[in-house]
Parts: C-alpha cells; structure tokens; sequence
C-alpha cells in the first residue's frame, strides 16, 4: 500500500514536472517567436500580404528570391550584369530568417512587366489577384510594396538647388512623383522645383532612393503602414459630396448630463478675472 | 567498400539535391526550385513540408493549393514509400550530425547513452505539438523561425550570414552535449517523419540465423532503441524512428541485416 502510494505520488510528481517544463519551453518559444515578429521596416516583394498576415504565410521556399534572381534582364545600362532584387533574410540580417525581402539602396525593384516573383509563389503569401488589372492581366503598376517619402530638410531641392533625380529615376515618370514649382523668395529670380510623392501612385519601388544624390537618401521607401497617417473616421470632408454621404443618415446628439444643464458659456469662464 | 555503400548512397542523394537546389538560384536550373519548405520540380510538380505546412494552417493561413497538393505527395511517398528516409537520405543537417556522432566515437566520449531526466527520446514529439500550438499562439510558423534544417539549406543556397553559428551549435551539441541529442531527442520534423512513415513498406530486416551478436549495429546506429531484436529474432525494424539509413547493414559482418519489403502477412 506504501509502496503504491510511493509510486503515485512519483508518478504526479513526474508529470507535473513534464507539464511545467513544456509551459516554459512554450512561453520562450512564444516571447522569442513573438520578437522576431517584430521587424517592422522591411520591404517585401510586390503583391505581399499585410506584413502580419505575410509572416503567418510565407513557408520560405525563395522561389520567389529565384525568380528575381535569374532574369535576363537584370543588367545594369553599361551591360554589366547586377544582382537581383529579393533577398532571403539570412541569420544577423534582422528581419524574420528565411523571407524575402528588398534594400533599395542596394537593388531596388526593377518592376518587370511580368512580375516573375509572384507566380511562383506557392503559399499565397504574394497575393496574385492583388496584381491583376480590369483586364486580368499582371499590372505591376497595381503594387504597393511601400510608399516613398521626402525629408524636405535635407532634400537639396528644398534648399533652392536644382535636383530632379528622384523625378527622372521614378518609373511612373511625373505620376507618382511630381514636381511643384514655387518661387524662391530668397534669391527673387530662381524656382524652387519640390518632388511630391503620390501616395496613390507610388509603388514604392524604391528607384527614387537608390537614385537619391544626397549622402543619406532624402527620399526614402517606408512600408505603407509606417509611412502613412489616417484622420479617422470622425473627419468628414463637408466639400466633399462623396464623403458627405457617410454622415447623411447622422441625427442631431443631445448630450444630458450634469454639464449640459447649463449653457457652455456659463461655465467656460467660470474662474476667469477680466 | 561494401562497408560503406548505402552511406555513400546517402551522402550522393544528399549532395546531389542540395546541388540541384543551389543551381535553380545560381544558374536558373529548373530542375529542383526552392527549399524544403516548398519546392517544385521541373517546374510542375510541387512539394512541400508536412510538418511546416501544419504550422502554418495552424496561424490560421489557409495556404494556396501548391502547397497542400505538396504537403499531400510528400507526406504518402514517405507513408507508403521510404518511412523516415528524409532524416537520413535528404535532411543536410544528418550530415553534420553523423560526424559529431564519428567524431564521438573516435575520441569515445561515449561509452554508454547517458539517462537524462527530461531529455528522452520523446521529448521530440512534445515539442512537436508545442510548435504547432505556439504556431497558432503566435501566428508564425514557429519552428521555421529556429529550424537549422532549412536554415543550412537556405545558407547554402542564398548564403549562410549568421546562421552558421546554428549548425555549428548543434554539432558541438551532439559532439559534446547528448549523444544523439538534435536528430534523437529535439527535431520535431524528425518527430513528425517518424509519425508519418511508421508504416511505410521499406524496412530493415535481421536475421537472427546468421547474427553472431557482435553488436556493430547497435554501436552504428543513430536510433538503436528501434534494433531490439538484433540476436533475439528474426524480424523487421518496425519502428517508425528508423530512419532507414542503412549504416547497421553497412557495418554487419554476418549478413544478418538487409533491406527489404514489409510482409504485411499476420504471423
């Protein structure tokens, strides 16, 4: 009977210690699995889900990185040949191990007609119907891998100097980014000559980075939702007919509580000394 | 040379599909595409990983249909077909592994399998299901993210950046920590082969007539729980943690050891 009860109190003590073992193992691998989420400022191949969905679905074949690869026509105008543009994150790049990703300071995306990484992508992590047009062709025009942005106070053609590189780099050439003239107040005769990126147009190709003369690019490629605000539901453009819909239905609020009892200007300059 | 022939056999299956997997990015071959996550050959034909295709349907992703169809011929070839070969015919990281474990035996740091508490040879299976639920927690497939396999696999195919340091700590684990300990105790793809192909038809099979119980296979052997009927009787190796290597019949003497088909008859 001793013995027995010996023997079931091992065995409880066993697999509490089995049981408690997995829960740290399971909360490290979690923290650590969690952490390596978080790399927030990469850029991904076109078509590329949100990044949160994107990382629960790339299975990390590199078919795409392949793809980009082995083009023909990866060569520079003098003939020579350059690297492709996707990456694999290897260990000590920062980014989650084993996904493909683009530095556009290093080779930013040529944006080939035929989008050959996204095809191939087997997991649906690169999104094809994302990519296609009205007429259910591939468009790269359609991708939204970023969305570039100016630093105007160190972009020299905000200091007055005439520079339009990021202009002619972009391959929507004076559609995604345009050039807003303004007069120079300073010299009374020259024109300030301001790239302004499109954030419906820009596909954040990165071209416009890579092209940038300045030390550390003045233009650079953010992912969309690090390089974008939203105004939130709330503002309503009243010039607007469109938006003037979506409060159409809107009924006049009467607020009742203790404060509303009396009127605003009753209590707004309480305490006020004239 | 007899001694060594299905080693051989394994280290040219080996080399070879990381030859054919680094050129399709070198050169464009269109022959092997991809990694063992999901890899397409001849351009038609997809596969894929079982084990990481669970994680990922385990964040909630429904994967494409590549992937599945992938998932789906591995997961029967190595069912019906070759049991847990991809350990020891395909998987780079065996080769890293079996040299810790030569290296073990030349410098004979182990004269017998050491008993750890909490390491036994099933914790590979707990920790398989804890990747998928950590996958599910997460929403990443987890054991992607520390896999060495593929991150040796990807190393030298796009190059290996800080990732050799993973290979290397795993060999100097199995060198001088557990005998064994990466492949026999921890991988959860291991784990999951073993799952898979406990019933496939290639087995290895003694012969207790002609065994004269030198015991070389159970010294050779990477799993050598799976060989308890060496000098007992004459049967397969059922088990599904046989990774079909072949090396105990490399090191038999005696002919007691071969491969052949599973007799599905009742005994």
């Amino acid at each position: 009977m001793a013995n027995s009860n010996n023997n079931r109190r091992k065995f409880f003590a066993t697999t509490l210690q089995s049981v408690g073992l997995t829960a740290l193992g399971g909360l490290l691998w979690s923290g650590y699995s969690d952490e390596v989420k978080a790399s927030p400022l990469v850029l991904r191949p076109p078509g590329a889900l949100p990044e949160e969905d994107f990382l629960k679905a790339c299975i990390k074949c590199g078919l795409c990185a392949e793809a980009c690869v082995n083009r023909d026509s990866n060569k520079n105008r003098d003939g020579s040949n350059r690297p492709g543009t996707l990456q694999m994150a290897k260990g000590g790049d920062h980014r989650m191990i084993g996904t493909p990703f683009f530095v556009p300071t290093e080779v930013p995306c040529y944006m080939c007609d035929d989008i050959p990484c996204v095809p191939v992508c087997p997991s649906g992590a690169l999104d094809m119907p994302s990519l296609l047009n009205k007429e259910e062709e591939l468009d790269i025009n359609k991708a939204k891998m970023g969305l570039a942005v100016v630093h105007k106070e160190s972009c020299i053609a905000f200091w007055g100097i005439q520079c339009d590189a990021c202009y002619r780099a972009c391959p929507l050439l004076d559609e995604a980014i345009t050039l807003e003239y303004h007069k120079n107040e300073r010299t009374g005769k020259h024109a300030f000559l301001l790239p302004i990126v499109h954030s419906d147009v820009c596909t954040g190709c990165g071209l416009c980075e890579k092209a940038c003369v300045t030390e550390k690019p003045a233009i650079f490629v953010l992912p969309i939702e690090h390089s974008t605000g939203r105004a939130g539901s709330h503002y309503v453009k009243g010039w607007d007919k469109k938006d003037q819909e979506r409060v159409k239905d809107a009924k006049e609020i009467h607020t009742k509580n203790e404060r509303s009892e009396k009127e605003a200007s009753d209590y707004l300059n309480m305490e006020v000394e004239y | 040379m007899s001694n060594i022939k299905y080693l051989l056999l394994r280290r040219i299956t080996q080399i070879g599909l990381l030859v054919l997997y680094f050129a399709a990015n070198a050169y464009g071959w269109h022959i092997l595409e991809g990694t063992f996550g999901a890899s397409i050959i001849f351009g038609i034909i997809p596969l894929a990983d079982p084990y990481t295709t669970l994680q990922v349907l385990a964040t909630g992703f429904v994967l494409g249909a590549d992937v599945l169809l992938g998932a789906l011929l591995i997961v029967l070839f190595y069912m019906i077909v070759g049991g847990r070969a991809f350990c020891s015919w395909v998987c780079p990281i065996n080769m890293v592994t079996d040299l810790a474990n030569w290296l073990r035996r030349k410098l004979k740091l182990d004269k017998e399998e050491v008993n750890y508490r909490f390491l036994k040879r099933n914790t590979r299976y707990w920790i398989m299901i804890l990747g998928v639920i950590v996958s599910a927690v997460v929403g990443v497939a987890a054991f992607e993210i520390l896999s060495p396999i593929t991150i040796m696999q990807r190393g030298i195919i796009f190059g290996f950046g800080a990732g050799v340091s993973v290979i290397f700590a795993i060999f100097l684990f199995d060198l001088f920590g557990v005998k064994n300990g990466w492949c026999g105790h921890l991988c959860p793809l291991g784990a999951a082969y073993s799952i898979i192909g406990q019933s496939s038809i290639i087995r290895v099979k003694h012969d207790h007539e002609a065994c004269t119980a030198c015991m070389k296979c159970k010294v050779v052997c990477p799993e050598n729980q799976v060989l308890h009927m060496i000098d007992k009787e004459s049967i397969s190796v059922t088990d599904g943690e046989c990774t079909n290597c072949g090396r105990c019949i490399d090191v038999c003497d005696d002919d007691a050891l071969e491969f052949s088909i599973r007799s599905f008859a009742k005994r």
